[in-house]
């Protein structure tokens, strides 16, 4: 209590010099929360985006099939089961034909990917029930990438051409009922929704899927035949883009905390060299060196704390601020990653905890350094003032 | 005054290296102090007046001898044990007065027994007593900057008298004084060794301190020149 009486004293005594480190400091300690919360703000928004519009909880995938690999798409689906057909009409699971095609959009070849998708489905959020058709035409659904790059609209006709289970190239005019916006690109890039049934029936594969998205409702067991990729597999790739921009991210924050570090160790060098005549009073007095190092490392990590206040000052309102309205990037759309136009960034409380520890800690710890030097000092040579 | 030595010295010497060599500062000195008494080390700069206080005072070390106060080794002491020698049964008097200039009057003068297990009501007691006894007590909520040289000296004279020590070293405590400020702290200090006889040894090359001294050593190069009792020192 007394080392930290005495520190609050000293700092708030020395005045400009203290509130000039508080100020950088605080600034470190609010841009590493605003950061990170922006970070995890995306994070949990592409998760969910991607689990409502693409994923599901999880995904029951043919053996062969592999979304990397183009090759394995002809080959990889299979028949379902009644279990499963079951589980499909309750729409506890959407089953999806994945198949190889060329549009022609105006004259010019297009490589896409046709899905077939239940209409009726209800666990993914694509507006697909614009499928249904009661007029013979073949509808399809877009999103709005895909209709950016292949410059279609709704009402487009559009010639596709695939190769059915025989290797027999067929070809269709579909026309596009709807363009869905969404802020998962894996499901719009390249990729044009065709009724499940319609699609079946152009690759001759009745009640064949290439992989099976589970909603909410399905119970969690094994489908045989069929392997589950969870959400940690599925979102391996956004979790991977996630790492890399907080690691990337921490370069500059770390830039920041450096800067303010350095000024309060050379804040606490100066008054070390300053004070001798007060460290030698202190000892004089009665304290023992460890209590004068104890003093002045307090004094240093006082730093932090004036700074955790300060940074709730501004920080606390500029946060709310920022949760409540976002921040609009309005380029996830021309960008290959689950990104969203506004992200609302988020705050939680491990996050502000575990940035106030970082920055009480480092900051009490670069106010030790220096001040190991009192224990060196001798009491005598201090009270005169003459260290060097 | 009680014939109980509390200070004894015996072939006390202290040197410092000097380049290759060495400074001898204390020369083989021996001396004893009586409880209560209101000594000086007089002599010339680099006579070893401050030396001695400092070793006194368990700040420094001897290089040889013998330094005994209150009864322990001071070169036996661990840095633990000098400090609590410091904090409950020595006070410093400092030329420069070393107030703590961010603490106001009461809480410089409270310092000492922050150290010390004290409650916070016989802090106040205690502070307000020490500053009754050097007449500062309506300026407790000044800080240093806003006193006067003497004023300062005697917050000092306070803060070193409050936790009622049995020693306080004085190192050249008037010499960042006047005329009329040296007398009324050296008044008050008379009065405090006569009141609580408290021992008093005082570092100084100043007359006006001496006139009050009971006992004068006159130190040269380090060694004990003249220790002479004064029969009629100023009151």
């Amino acid at each position: 209590m007394l080392a930290l009486k005495l520190a609050f004293k000293n700092l708030l005594g020395a005045g400009l010099r203290t509130w000039l480190n508080v100020s950088v400091l605080s600034f470190a300690f609010v841009l590493i929360i605003f950061f990170n919360g922006m970070i995890d703000g995306w994070n949990r928004q592409g998760r969910k985006d991607t689990i409502a519009w693409e994923t599901g909880k999880g995904q029951f995938w043919h053996p062969e099939y592999d979304r990397f690999d183009p090759y394995t798409i002809q080959a990889s689906n299979g028949l379902m089961s009644d279990e499963i057909l079951k589980e499909t009409e309750s729409k506890r699971l959407v089953p999806i034909l994945v198949v190889q095609a060329t549009a022609f959009p105006q004259g010019r070849s297009l490589a896409v990917i046709l899905k077939g998708i239940d209409p009726m489905q209800t666990v993914l959020e694509l507006p697909v029930s614009a499928l249904l058709s009661d007029n013979g035409i073949d509808y399809a659904v877009i999103g709005k990438r895909m209709a950016e790059s292949a410059k279609l609209k709704v009402g487009d006709k559009l010639l596709i051409r695939w190769r059915d289970k025989n290797g027999t190239f067929d070809a269709r005019e579909i026309q596009i009922a709807e363009v869905f916006k969404c802020d998962v690109p894996g499901a719009d890039n390249g990729q044009i929704y065709l009724s499940l049934r319609t699609l079946q029936e152009m690759m001759e594969l009745k009640n064949h899927a290439t992989y099976l998205v589970a909603g909410e409702e399905f119970e969690d067991r094994e489908l045989e035949n069929w392997v589950f990729r969870d959400l940690d597999f599925l979102l391996e790739d956004f979790n991977k883009i996630i790492s890399a921009k907080k690691a990337g991210g921490s370069i500059m924050q770390i830039f920041m905390l450096l800067i303010a570090l350095i000024a309060i160790f050379d804040t606490q060098v100066l008054s070390i060299f300053r004070r001798q005549k007060e460290i030698g009073t202190y000892i004089a007095l009665g304290m023992t060196r460890a209590q004068v190092v104890g003093i002045f490392t307090v004094e240093g990590g006082a730093h932090s704390i004036l700074a955790t206040l300060l940074g709730a000052v501004y920080g606390i309102p500029l946060f709310l601020f920022l949760n409540k309205v976002g921040i609009s990037f309005g380029v996830g759309q021309g960008m290959d990653i689950t990104l969203a136009e506004t992200i609302y960034p988020y705050y939680s409380i491990r996050l502000i905890i575990s940035t106030i520890l970082l920055v009480v800690v480092s900051a009490t710890i670069v106010s030790y350094l220096p001040s190991r030097k009192i224990s060196k000092m001798k009491p005598t040579d201090a009270l005169k003032g003459k260290l060097q | 005054m009680e014939n109980h030595s509390i200070i004894k010295i015996e072939n006390l010497v202290k040197s410092f290296p000097v380049g290759k060599g060495e400074f001898i500062a204390l020369d083989n000195l021996s001396l004893g102090f009586q409880k209560g008494e209101f000594a000086g080390l007089v002599g010339p700069s680099g006579s070893g007046k401050t030396t001695l206080l400092n070793i006194i005072g368990s700040l420094d070390t001897p290089s040889q001898g013998k330094v005994m106060v209150l009864d322990k080794s001071v070169s036996e002491l661990t840095n633990r044990q000098s400090a609590q020698l410091r904090n409950k049964h020595i006070g410093f008097i400092f030329q420069t007065f070393n107030l703590l200039p961010v603490y106001n009057v009461f809480e410089n003068v409270e310092f000492a027994l922050l150290l010390q297990k004290m409650s916070a009501t016989e802090r106040r007691k205690a502070v307000m007593d020490a500053l009754e006894w050097v007449g500062l007590t309506e300026k407790v909520k000044s800080r240093p900057s806003m006193l006067s040289g003497g004023e300062c000296q005697r917050v000092a004279i306070a803060r070193s008298m409050v936790k009622r020590p049995e020693i306080v070293l004085a190192d050249e405590p008037t010499a960042n004084l006047d005329s009329r400020n040296s007398h009324n702290i050296l008044q008050t200090m008379k009065n405090l060794n006569r009141e609580l006889k408290t021992t008093f040894i005082f570092a100084t090359h100043d007359e006006k301190v001496m006139q009050y001294l009971d006992r004068i050593i006159s130190l040269e190069d380090g060694k004990v020149l003249k220790d002479e009792i004064v029969t009629d020192p100023k009151n």
